[in-house]
């Protein structure tokens, strides 16, 4: 068994916190500048241009690239020969993102209860999902999620027989539907398959890859070429004002299901995307 | 739509500052703005409905739809960019009726709020959702002048200086959303 001491992941968690707010992922500023170029309407390009023009902003002179810093989504994968000593995981993450959003000048976006709506003043709790893998290594990964964008994702219940049609038809249905709602330029995870609460998680998984990687499974980045083409025909364009650049990367990931269904989950993604690893 | 330079406007606005304005028009906007979201909105109707005095006075205002991050050491506001608009269409028509002449915001808008608009002669600007280090920089000065309890969600006096945004409904019923959309469309 290794030993990892907790405070190393508090550590962790806070740093990506920070670090996600203020630092635009370069992925995505390559894409922006190649939106740029892509972008037929004038007002679309506009707003690229000042987007890029925003994420140099937030480097240089820290301020966090939106004012929405996102609930923590924390996913922790742990080694089985890894021994967790010093005090408890959730109570570590959790003491992390309320540093992370605290000592960072992040905004808290937490509601208590959320018919009450009282805010919980540190960002806390975090959405937090383990899982239990072979090795005695420790991998964290935090994405904090925007309500814009968030609040425009779906999931349905598909027929077997609705097939890779029926996933073309929800994704083109929520990027319409949503319109200027999530801050186009837009990234989508799409998650096909295990059941109801797995394609939720699939779907979050997939926002986590590398912007622009493709599936490994041929099929299913041929999938995501029509998908993001899909997304783009839309004529939704940057910030919903009408354009040709409305999403900016598609990943999938699929899963076995039961033999009766087809759960399809679509999380939408602003253009801000954050996340980060860091594996002790 | 073209990209025309953008027209320079100052609060508070008259309705012949709004008349001027038309959708897709680029607009720098300085002079002072009230920051309000969900439950500042929900708190100011209330009152209202009570038929009292509200903490700010909306008449010739503009609300800008905005939960600013904490500000860092040394800057009067954090990151300060708009957010989703449509959770305040039930009570923005409210706030025209007595005088609110624009709103900042992001997204589209109900048709009641649109009907608003064009009753009110009021309008409503988009501005960069996920900008908001940038629109950061163009607050010179902010002060929490009420419900200070809802910490990002409290009623903020801004003051900007050339806050960039773009027209995205005004009072002859033109919605940026509509137009532009349509015109990029396939199928
Ligand atoms: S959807 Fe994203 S870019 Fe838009 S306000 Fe929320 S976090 Fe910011």
């Amino acid at each position: 068994m290794r030993k990892v001491n907790v405070a190393k992941i508090t550590a962790a968690v806070k740093k990506i916190c920070i670090d996600t707010n203020y630092k635009v992922d370069p992925d995505i500023i390559k894409a922006f500048k190649t939106g740029l170029r892509r972008e037929k309407s004038p007002v679309g390009r506009e707003i690229l241009r000042q987007l890029i023009c925003n994420a140099d902003i937030a480097r240089r002179e820290r301020i966090p690239i939106c004012q929405d810093c996102g609930l923590a989504v924390v996913f922790v994968e742990i080694g089985q020969d890894v021994k967790l000593v010093g005090g408890g995981l959730r109570q570590a993450i959790e003491a992390g993102v309320r540093q992370g959003y605290q000592q960072g000048y992040l905004r808290k976006s937490v509601a208590k209860d959320p018919m009450i709506r009282v805010n919980t003043g540190d960002n806390t709790p975090a959405i937090i999902h383990t899982e239990i893998v072979t090795g005695d290594k420790l991998r964290v990964t935090v994405a904090p999620k925007g309500g814009g964008s968030e609040n425009m994702s779906r999931l349905k219940m598909m027929k077997p027989a609705d097939g890779e049609a029926g996933v073309k038809e929800l994704v083109r249905e929520t990027v319409r539907e949503a319109g200027p709602n999530p801050c186009p330029p837009i990234v989508l995870g799409v998650g096909i398959g295990g059941n109801f609460e797995m394609c939720a998680i699939l779907a979050k998984k997939a926002l986590l890859r590398k912007l622009g990687k493709p599936n490994q499974d041929k099929r299913l980045a041929k999938l995501e070429q029509d998908l993001l083409r899909i997304a783009n025909d839309s004529g939704v364009g940057p910030q919903g004002a009408g354009g040709t650049v409305t999403c900016i990367g598609v990943a999938v990931e699929s899963r076995p299901c039961h033999i009766a269904s087809m759960p399809v989950a679509v999380n939408v993604n602003c253009h801000v995307s954050r996340h980060g690893s860091k594996i002790i | 739509m073209a990209i025309n330079k953008p027209v320079r406007i100052t609060t508070p606005l008259s309705n012949v500052d709004v008349q001027k304005l038309k959708v897709g028009m680029p607009v720098l906007i300085s002079g002072v703005l009230y920051s309000a979201r969900d439950s500042a909105h929900k708190r100011l109707v209330e009152l209202l409905d009570k038929g009292k005095k509200l903490p700010i006075d909306v008449k010739g205002q503009i609300i800008y739809y905005m939960g600013p991050s904490p500000p860092p050491p040394g800057r009067p506001i954090g990151s300060a960019g708009p957010t989703t608009s449509y959770r305040m269409d039930p009570y923005a028509p409210r706030l025209m009726a007595i005088g609110l002449k624009g709103m900042i915001g992001k997204g589209t808008r109900s048709d009641e709020v649109k009907a608003a608009i064009k009753k009110y002669k009021s309008v409503y600007f988009a501005a960069i959702g996920g900008a908001g280090a940038l629109i950061s920089k163009c607050i010179i000065k902010c002060d929490v002048v009420a419900y200070d309890d809802l910490g990002p969600e409290a009623i903020r006096r801004l003051e900007v200086r050339e806050l960039p945004a773009v027209v995205a409904g005004d009072m002859y019923g033109g919605d940026i959303y509509e137009i532009g959309v349509k015109r990029y469309r396939k199928k």
